[in-house]
């Protein structure tokens, strides 16, 4: 039987700056029912389920609840038309208690008594199958119950439709369990549930539909009972795209990077990295695939210092000389007093990797300024080597006394990865090194990371397009909550293989390391 | 007996001057404002309720002792509130630093302050020492009958209103603060602006309006000091500024809780007076006791940053401007 | 992800977009512009007082500033104490650490400094006791600094309250001081320090008073200067301010360089305060600071730690300052005239930050030519 339709998106459009993110998406939702809306890291998701929240507003194309058309323009409106959303990045505050959260911008008439909203928020508890205490603080909660906490504020304010953006993706597997069952009760409830995800087992599980986004665009919608793991994965990555990345053979293969099982637990105690062991080589890529979120933060960050591990956990290198040297539990300028030259291209760049507030010159010493035994910064040596990189990787900027912050996001990355470069690595780690770059300066990246493998040494390249992995990495190590799935060949894997492991499967259809 | 009463006297008047500061700052703070100017704001109310009943006083026979407390109060509040719309003015919608533009509004209000205080005599043609007594007489008046009931009246009763108006902000602050989805949402602003923005609470309203509501009642400290405590003249001795950063310790002594500014200015008051009383004090170490509301704050503020709880620390986004878009 | 292009609909009449990016000249002369019209906004207000000509106002404030070259010396020495206590402060707050405690500080140097006139004054050789007079201020301020600086490498203290509480202990210190070294006995002030002999005050340079003031704070404002630009503890404390995730990323370790930067900071707050007795006032009172260790943190703060614009700030203040005294003494007025008009002044520059920070686009100026004001 066809369900009542909630929610009906037509020819939705929405672009920022030149980035189209949503192009003629059509999208059914309907009550009593729980839709999957699947699709890969930037496939835009978000963004349309953004749109029906009322954070956005499309550019053109049409939305229409309950059979009329609306016009969502605040969160607000949202919440009129009972449509609510659950955001990743939670909006609590941290010394209220539960019910004052839920109470939090409410024009309710009438005198207010938050016992009365505490009351109001117990019966919603049980409800729905909610365990959650409103007079406790939202400091004292786990990340589970702040969604929790974040699901019943929607609910309180009448919500029919719901969204919720990676509900799981913060959750231990018996918390994810607990959600589905809630998830389930409130469709019994003939609420309208959406799910972004990009979990394939998780919609196996859950979802009575799946919609299918790839590249902002709208692919389609399978019934959950029709769909498999494979058939999925190929709806959602697509065919392989040739990129025509070159990927040449290093005829000298070194151990430089040994990690054994490092396993990280954040103050949750989640575990962020579990038993991770693997091997880098010189005169290799290691490409890193996985969902975001994943464990691949933590991983790079543990091996250049910047991240605590548990114990029993190692990273080793190997110098060229022989011997082997531990590199956990020391601070980056440690491991650089070591003599380990690692460089690494961090996600955050103008947070992390690359001072905004400076020029070029003052940004290449960031990790070597305190070279020598003088009182002053060495002057010339910087300004050298940021005029040797403009000149290279032609990097677009006034001048080498520009703050790096007014450079484009591409230059930015020419500047970060310039510099990682010229301190001649052993070992370059890369997160997400073409996020956002045009496709000039991503050739343009790869091809540096090629160089330097001819060069010897091991790069470590984290990224995000399956295409790329597979084109540029020599060898592809997959995670999936902070696990490792698997490490495929990367000129003998195919792009379904590497998409079902990153949901956690390991379908073993061939090489394997 | 006598001794305790008369230091009891003298804090619960030195308190309430300060309780002002403290509960209206208090307000400010919840709203994520700090604002540094409470002595400048504290100048403000004082001197405009002094010019206000002055020109009143000149201008009639007998001045009516209501309409004196009345044009005090509202002068003195109106003036405080309009150096608290300069400084929302200045950080909410300019966004300017607070640190920076709190300490401008306290050189800014002391100079104002102290340059009419100085000046009064001569603007309104020489009329001697400046003195508004029939103003203070009525903000002086005291309770009769039990104010001279025994130690205990002279202990509980023997003050003008403001002493128990005080109070009774300070209650009624807490209760809208803590009991009403006004103050929920105010707080949650202090906290957090920008879950308060996606719960649809507006922000720069919230903001501007407990930033002007709170200075003005810090500035019914500057009234209390000038009308009651230095019986309605005025003094370019910069005491005003000093009980304006004692207002300020206060905030942090009561860890943002305006009751308890309630005994917790009044033992401000005793800290600072004890010297007072103790005997075979040399004139030196006298200086040193009045240190002590400073020290007992640091020690305050030093165990509540060390116990990390929660509810004792300023509100978590204190001293930052908020700006949708910054993400 | 940016949300810059919105929707015409939801668009407001008026919004602000945070700038990427302003030239250096667009920037100072928005500055120059408030300046300038916070000039015009106090004429106003002393025509309004006074019914004087504004002009003549102005003219006969540069009389009292520099109309003598006594007047001149005085105004560069109170333009040195200014100007020193900002240079202390300039390495905090570019680690963006809120050292409210200037006040405080500087009033501990002069403290330790007094203390060394009146008890070793004629007792030990002159440089001896300039050598202990500038160690015992200098470390005696940095320690009054490290102790916030401490709890908040440790356990995150807030310092912008802890150094403000400091001052008022620092103050107390003081006046138990002030109390103890009573001269002559009931005058409840010092008195100046060695007035026949001299001892403990600077040496005449030339002829002149004031000169090693300004020899050492112009030292102090050129090693600042440098420290910030061209060392490697400079290079730290641009980084820390900038983002403790890229200090952590380069290595560095935040705690140490808190620690060293407000023992520096504060250490020459305190060397202000031993200028201060030993230089200028040689007596010790709660007024040696003068309020100036506040009116520092604005000149700090507004000059964006760039010294020219430091000692220009400072000269403005002092100027302004002096000015008013005089203005006041002249037509009868009130000598806090100063402090309003410095008021007025700050408060123009502070607003016109927002202008640099940021521009408004107004909904009806077309999406490609935004407009811009400035």
């Amino acid at each position: 039987m066809e369900k009542a339709s909630a929610i009906q998106l037509r020819a939705i459009t929405k672009t920022f700056g030149s980035v189209v993110a949503n192009r003629d998406v059509n999208l059914d939702i309907r009550y009593g029912e729980i839709l999957s809306l699947l699709g890969e890291n930037g496939s835009g998701k978000t963004t349309l389920m953004n749109m029906i929240a009322g954070i956005y507003y499309p550019d053109s194309g049409q939305i229409f609840v309950n059979g009329e058309e609306v016009a969502i323009r605040s969160p607000k409106d949202a919440l009129n038309l009972k449509i609510g959303m659950i955001h990743q990045h939670f909006k609590l505050v941290d010394v209220f208690t539960a019910a004052e959260n839920v109470a939090l911008g409410l024009d309710e008439k009438g005198k207010f008594d938050i016992r009365t909203v505490a009351q109001k928020v117990r019966e919603i508890c049980q409800k729905y199958g909610f365990d959650i205490d409103p007079d406790q603080k939202v400091y004292n909660m786990t990340v589970s119950q702040k969604q929790t906490l974040e699901i019943i504020k929607v609910l309180y304010r009448g919500a029919d439709i719901l969204i919720l953006d990676e509900p799981t993706a913060v959750l231990t597997l018996v918390e994810a369990g607990k959600l589905f069952r809630v998830l389930r009760n409130m469709r019994a409830d003939g609420k309208a549930i959406v799910i972004i995800t990009h979990k394939l087992n998780e919609v196996l599980d859950i979802s009575d539909r799946v919609s299918i986004l790839r590249h902002g665009e709208y692919i389609g919608t399978v019934e959950t009972r029709d769909a498999t793991e494979l058939s999925l994965t190929e709806m959602m990555v697509g065919k392989k795209v040739s990129l025509n990345i070159d990927r040449p053979r290093a005829e000298k293969i070194e151990k430089k990077l040994s990690v054994e099982h490092l396993t990280v637990t954040d103050r949750n105690g989640i575990k962020l990295l579990d038993d991770v062991n693997f091997e880098a080589f010189g005169g290799e890529i290691l490409g890193i695939a996985g969902i975001s979120g994943c464990g691949q933060k933590q991983l790079l960050e543990a091996i250049a210092g910047l991240q605590l591990a548990d114990e029993g956990s190692s990273i080793m290198f190997f110098p060229e000389d022989g011997g082997e040297k531990q590199l956990l539990g020391k601070t980056p300028r440690q491991i650089r007093e070591f003599g380990v030259a690692l460089s690494f291209v961090p996600e955050d760049r103008l947070g992390m990797g690359l001072v905004g507030s400076m020029g070029m010159a003052e940004n290449m010493m960031l990790k070597d300024y305190d070279r020598g035994h003088s009182f002053f910064t060495e002057r010339k040596r910087p300004r050298q080597l940021a005029e040797q990189i403009k000149a290279e990787l032609e990097v677009v900027t006034p001048g080498i006394q520009t703050p790096v912050r007014r450079l484009s996001g591409g230059n930015v990355q020419k500047v970060l990865v310039g510099r990682e470069i010229a301190a001649h690595p052993t070992v370059l780690m890369t997160a997400y090194a073409v996020r956002g770059l045009d496709i000039n300066t991503s050739y343009t990246i790869y091809h540096l990371l090629n160089e330097q493998k001819m060069k010897g040494v091991a790069v470590i390249f984290v990224g995000e397009d399956l295409d790329v992995l597979l084109e540029l990495s020599d060898r592809i190590l997959v995670l999936c909550g902070g696990k490792i799935t698997g490490i495929v060949d990367g000129r003998s894997a195919t792009k379904e293989q590497v998409g079902m492991m990153m949901t956690g499967q390991n379908p073993v259809l061939g090489g394997n390391a | 007996m006598e001794q305790l009463i008369a230091l009891i006297k003298s804090s619960v008047v030195f308190g309430t001057v300060i309780m002002y500061g403290c509960i209206g700052e208090t307000l400010t703070e919840k709203s994520g404002n700090l604002n540094l100017g409470v002595p400048g704001i504290m100048y403000l109310g004082g001197i405009s309720s002094l010019i206000g009943v002055f020109f009143y006083e000149r201008a009639v026979e007998t001045p009516n002792a209501i309409l004196c407390l009345l044009i005090a109060l509202i002068s003195g509040f109106g003036a405080a509130a309009l150096g608290g719309l300069l400084y929302s003015f200045l950080t909410i919608t300019l966004r300017a630093n607070q640190n920076v533009t709190g300490l401008t509004l306290t050189i800014f209000g002391s100079g104002i302050a102290n340059f009419f205080g100085g000046s009064l005599n001569k603007l309104a043609g020489g009329v001697g020492q400046i003195s508004v007594s029939a103003t203070s007489a009525a903000f002086r008046t005291q309770i009769p009958f039990l104010s001279e009931w025994g130690p205990i009246g002279r202990m509980l009763f023997s003050y003008g209103f403001m002493v128990y108006l005080a109070i009774a902000i300070a209650v009624i602050m807490h209760w809208y603060l803590m009991r009403t989805r006004g103050g929920l949402n105010l707080r949650a602003v202090g906290e957090n602006p920008a879950t308060a923005d996606a719960m649809g609470i507006n922000v720069t309203r919230k903001k501007y309006l407990a930033t002007c509501i709170g200075a003005g009642i810090s500035g019914l400290g500057g009234v209390y000091y000038v009308m009651d405590y230095i019986k309605g003249t005025w003094a370019n001795d910069g005491s005003i500024e000093k009980l304006g950063w004692l207002a300020v310790a206060l905030v942090i002594f009561t860890t943002w809780k305006s009751v308890n500014a309630i005994w917790g200015a009044y033992l401000f008051g005793v800290l600072y007076w004890m010297y007072f009383y103790i005997p075979n004090l040399t004139r030196s170490s006298q200086e040193l006791f009045k240190c002590l509301p400073y020290i007992v704050t640091i020690l305050v503020l030093i165990i509540s940053s060390t116990r990390k709880k929660k509810e004792q620390q300023a509100p978590a986004h204190l001293g930052l401007s908020y700006f949708r878009e910054d993400r | 992800m940016s949300t810059q292009s919105v929707h015409v609909e939801r668009e407001p009449l008026v919004r602000m977009v945070k700038r990427d990016g302003i030239s250096n000249q667009k920037a100072w002369l928005i500055r120059g512009i408030s300046l300038g019209s916070a000039l015009v906004v106090c004429a106003l207000l002393i025509f309004m007082l006074t019914k004087l000509n504004p002009l003549k106002v102005y003219s006969s404030m540069f009389e009292g500033a520099l109309g003598t070259p006594r007047r001149t010396w005085v105004t560069l020495r109170d333009t040195m104490m200014l100007l020193c206590i900002s240079i202390g402060l300039a390495p905090a707050f570019k680690m963006r650490f809120w050292n409210i405690g200037a006040e405080g500080q500087v009033l501990i140097g002069g403290v330790a400094t007094a203390a060394c006139m009146i008890y070793l004054g004629g007792k030990v050789p002159t440089p001896v006791l300039f050598l202990v007079m500038v160690l015992a201020s200098t470390l005696s301020g940095a320690v009054w600094g490290l102790v916030p600086a401490i709890f908040k490498a440790k356990w995150n203290t807030n310092e912008t309250l802890f150094t403000l509480m400091m001052n008022y202990v620092a103050i107390q210190i003081t006046s138990y001081c002030v109390a103890l070294w009573e001269n002559p006995f009931g005058s409840n002030s010092v008195g100046i320090i060695h007035p026949n002999t001299e001892w403990g005050w600077f040496p005449k340079i030339f002829g002149q008073q004031y000169l090693l003031n300004v020899i050492i704070v112009m030292g102090l404002t050129v090693a600042m200067y440098v420290y910030l630009k061209y060392t490697k503890h400079g290079y730290e404390i641009s980084v820390v301010g900038e983002s403790e995730n890229t200090a952590r990323y380069a290595g560095i370790s935040v705690r140490k360089v808190i620690l060293r930067t407000m023992a520096i900071s504060s250490g020459i707050c305190g060397l202000a305060g031993f200028i201060a007795v030993s230089g200028a006032s040689h007596t010790i009172s709660v007024n040696t600071a003068d309020g100036r260790g506040f009116t520092a943190i604005i000149v700090a703060w507004l000059s964006k730690f760039n010294a020219v614009v430091m000692v220009l700030f400072s000269f403005l203040l002092v100027f302004l300052d002096k000015g008013a005294v005089e203005i006041a003494s002249k037509y009868g007025l009130n000598e806090y005239a100063s402090e309003i008009i410095e008021g007025i002044i700050l408060f123009f520059i502070l607003g016109s930050e927002f202008f640099i920070n940021y521009r408004l686009i107004f909904r009806h100026a077309g999406k490609k030519d935004k407009k811009e004001v400035a």
